[in-house]
C-alpha cells in the first residue's frame, strides 16, 4: 500500500493525474484551481511527467484543446472553476456529445457577480445538463481516489468526467493523503486505446452536422450512454475497493439505519454535518446524513434506497436556481421522490454561498426545523438560510 | 407512431455520431431544399460561365457543346446564377409541389 503523507490536496490531485500518465494538459490558471495546474506544469517542466502542457489563452481554448487532443486519442486533463467553467461552457456540451473521455477537476467556486473567489457549487450546477459524469469529493483522499476513478470510467464509457472538489476547503488544505502505488494505477488505468479517433491512416469525421432527421437519435444515443455509464462507475468503484480497501458509493450514508430525519448535502461540508448528526444522536434524536458522491448520472435508485424510512429530508443546496422550485439539488431530489412511492417532507435550504461558514450549530438548527416540517408543511419551496434581514 | 422519425436507429450510430465514411457529404442531397429551379435559355446563352463562377455550391459543369448545366441533385435554388447572368438567359421557375 502507498504511504500516507501530508500534502496540499491540489498537489495530491496533480500527482494522481501524473500517475495516470496523461498525454495532454491544457489549462488556464484560476483561483482556487491554480495549484493543481501549476504543479502539473512543474512536473512536466522537470521531466517527471512526459506530457504536452498547453498554456492556453483562456478556458474556452483549454476545453477546445482537450477536445482536439482527446479526439486524436490522447489522455487529457484540465481543471477550472467558476468564471473559467462558464467560459468553457459551449465546449462542455461538445466534449460529451462527441464522447471524449476528458477528465476535469472543478475546484468549485461561486460565480460572479458579486465577484467572489470562495467556495460554493454555483459553477458546477450550471452545467447539470451538459452530459458529463460528475463526482463529488468530501476530503483530500476522496479527491485523489476520484481522479483514478475518473480516468477509468471516462475511458471505458467514452464520456467526460468532472471531479468536483470544494475550492479552498479542499483545494488549499493540507491533509494526510495516500496515493496509489504506481503499479496499481497502471493496472487500474491502463493505456488508452480509442477505437475511433482522428487518425490520417483511418480517417473518420467527428462533429458532423445533425439535421432534424438525425439529431434526436444522436441525443438518444448520448443519453443511453450516460445512463449505461452507471454500471461502469459502480464496477470501477468495486475494483478500486479490491485494490485499495477504500469503498465508494453513489449515495454515501451516515447513521441512516433508523433515521427519521436526514440531512442531504454534497461536498466537504458533510464533514461538519457529521458532527451535527453526532451531537443530535447524543440527545437521542434519530438523525442521519446523506450525500451524493455521484451527481450525474443521477443515482435515483441508490437515493431512494438510502433515504430508508425518513419522514423528512433537509436538503442543503450550495447554489441558487433563481425563483425555481428549489435549489438544484432540492429540485432533483423532489423530482426523484415523485418517481417513487416515498413521500418524505423536503425542506430545502440554500446555505454556504461563497464560502460562508455553515457550522455544526447551523446544521443542528436545520435538522430541528426539518423535524417541525414533519407535522407542518413548509411555507416556501426553498429558503436562503442565514441571510441577514 | 410519431409523424417524423429519424433516418437511422440511434442504436446504429457510432459513438458521438462519428462518420467512418469521410467525404460522404458528396452524397448529401441538397436539391430537395429548392423552391425555384434555374432554367437555361440556350438561345440567349453566350457560354460566358458567369453562372459557373458565381454558383456557391459548384453545381454548374460545362457540357460537350460548351453550355453550363446545373446539377439539380445539389442545386438549392438560390438564384445567384440567374441574378448574375449578363444575358438574362437563366430564369428561376417555381418547382411543382
Amino acid at each position: 500500500m502507498g504511504k500516507r503523507i501530508a500534502k496540499e490536496v491540489s498537489i495530491a490531485i496533480a500527482d494522481a493525474v501524473a500517475q495516470c500518465k496523461v498525454d495532454v494538459i491544457a489549462a488556464y490558471p484560476i483561483t482556487p484551481q491554480t495549484h493543481i495546474v501549476e504543479h502539473l506544469a512543474e512536473l512536466v517542466n522537470n521531466g517527471e511527467l512526459d506530457a504536452e502542457y498547453i498554456p492556453v489563452e483562456s478556458e474556452h481554448a483549454a476545453m477546445s484543446a482537450c477536445i482536439g487532443a482527446s479526439a486524436a486519442g490522447a489522455r487529457t486533463f484540465t481543471s477550472t472553476a467558476a468564471q473559467g467553467l462558464l467560459l468553457m461552457y459551449e465546449n462542455l456540451f461538445i466534449a460529451s456529445a462527441l464522447r471524449l473521455p476528458i477528465v476535469m477537476v472543478i475546484a468549485n467556486r461561486a460565480v460572479s457577480a458579486p465577484i467572489s473567489i470562495w467556495n460554493d457549487h454555483s459553477d458546477v450546477m450550471s452545467m447539470r445538463d451538459a452530459g458529463w459524469i460528475h463526482t463529488f469529493a468530501e476530503n483530500g483522499q476522496e479527491a485523489v481516489d476520484l481522479i483514478y476513478h475518473a480516468y477509468r470510467v471516462a475511458e471505458k464509457t467514452l464520456l467526460p468526467v468532472a471531479v468536483n472538489i470544494d475550492g479552498f476547503t479542499l483545494s488549499h488544505v493540507v491533509e494526510p493523503v495516500e496515493l496509489m502505488d504506481q503499479e496499481l494505477v497502471d493496472k487500474f488505468v491502463p493505456p488508452l486505446k480509442m477505437k475511433y479517433k482522428l487518425d490520417p491512416k483511418k480517417p473518420i469525421s467527428i462533429g458532423a452536422i445533425g439535421l432534424p432527421e438525425i439529431y434526436t437519435e444522436a441525443k438518444k444515443a448520448q443519453d443511453e450512454a450516460l445512463k449505461a455509464s452507471y454500471r461502469t462507475i459502480m464496477a470501477s468503484w468495486r475494483e478500486f475497493e479490491k485494490l485499495t480497501g477504500r469503498r465508494y458509493q453513489p449515495v454515501e450514508t451516515y447513521q441512516m439505519e433508523d433515521a427519521e430525519v436526514a440531512l442531504m448535502i454534497m461536498g466537504s461540508l458533510a464533514e461538519t454535518a457529521m458532527n451535527a448528526i453526532n451531537r443530535l444522536r447524543k440527545k437521542g434524536k434519530k438523525v442521519g446524513l446523506l450525500r451524493f458522491r455521484l451527481w450525474r448520472p443521477f443515482p435515483h435508485r441508490d437515493f431512494i434506497r438510502a433515504i430508508g424510512k425518513v419522514k423528512a429530508l433537509a436538503v442543503v443546496d450550495r447554489a441558487v436556481s433563481h425563483c425555481s422550485t428549489g435549489g438544484p439539488v432540492g429540485i432533483e431530489v423532489r423530482s426523484s421522490l415523485y418517481q417513487s412511492n416515498k413521500r418524505p417532507k423536503v425542506v430545502n435550504f440554500i446555505a454556504g454561498l461563497s464560502g460562508r461558514d455553515v457550522t455544526v450549530d447551523d446544521f443542528e438548527e436545520m435538522l430541528e426545523r426539518t423535524y417541525e416540517a414533519i407535522s407542518k408543511r413548509p411555507k416556501v419551496p426553498y429558503e436562503i438560510y442565514g441571510v441577514k434581514e | 407512431m410519431p409523424k417524423h422519425e429519424g433516418l437511422v436507429s440511434w442504436k446504429k450510430l457510432l459513438p458521438g455520431m462519428y462518420l467512418d465514411t469521410p467525404g460522404n457529404s458528396r452524397e448529401f442531397k441538397t436539391g430537395d431544399w429548392r423552391a425555384y429551379r434555374p432554367v437555361l435559355d440556350k438561345e440567349k446563352c453566350i457560354k460566358c460561365g458567369m453562372c459557373y463562377i458565381f454558383c456557391p455550391d459548384l453545381c454548374y459543369t460545362k457540357d460537350e457543346e460548351g453550355y453550363y448545366q446545373v446539377d439539380l441533385y445539389y442545386c438549392k435554388g438560390c438564384g445567384i446564377c440567374a441574378a448574375n447572368c449578363p444575358k438574362g438567359a437563366i430564369t428561376m421557375v417555381l418547382e411543382e409541389a
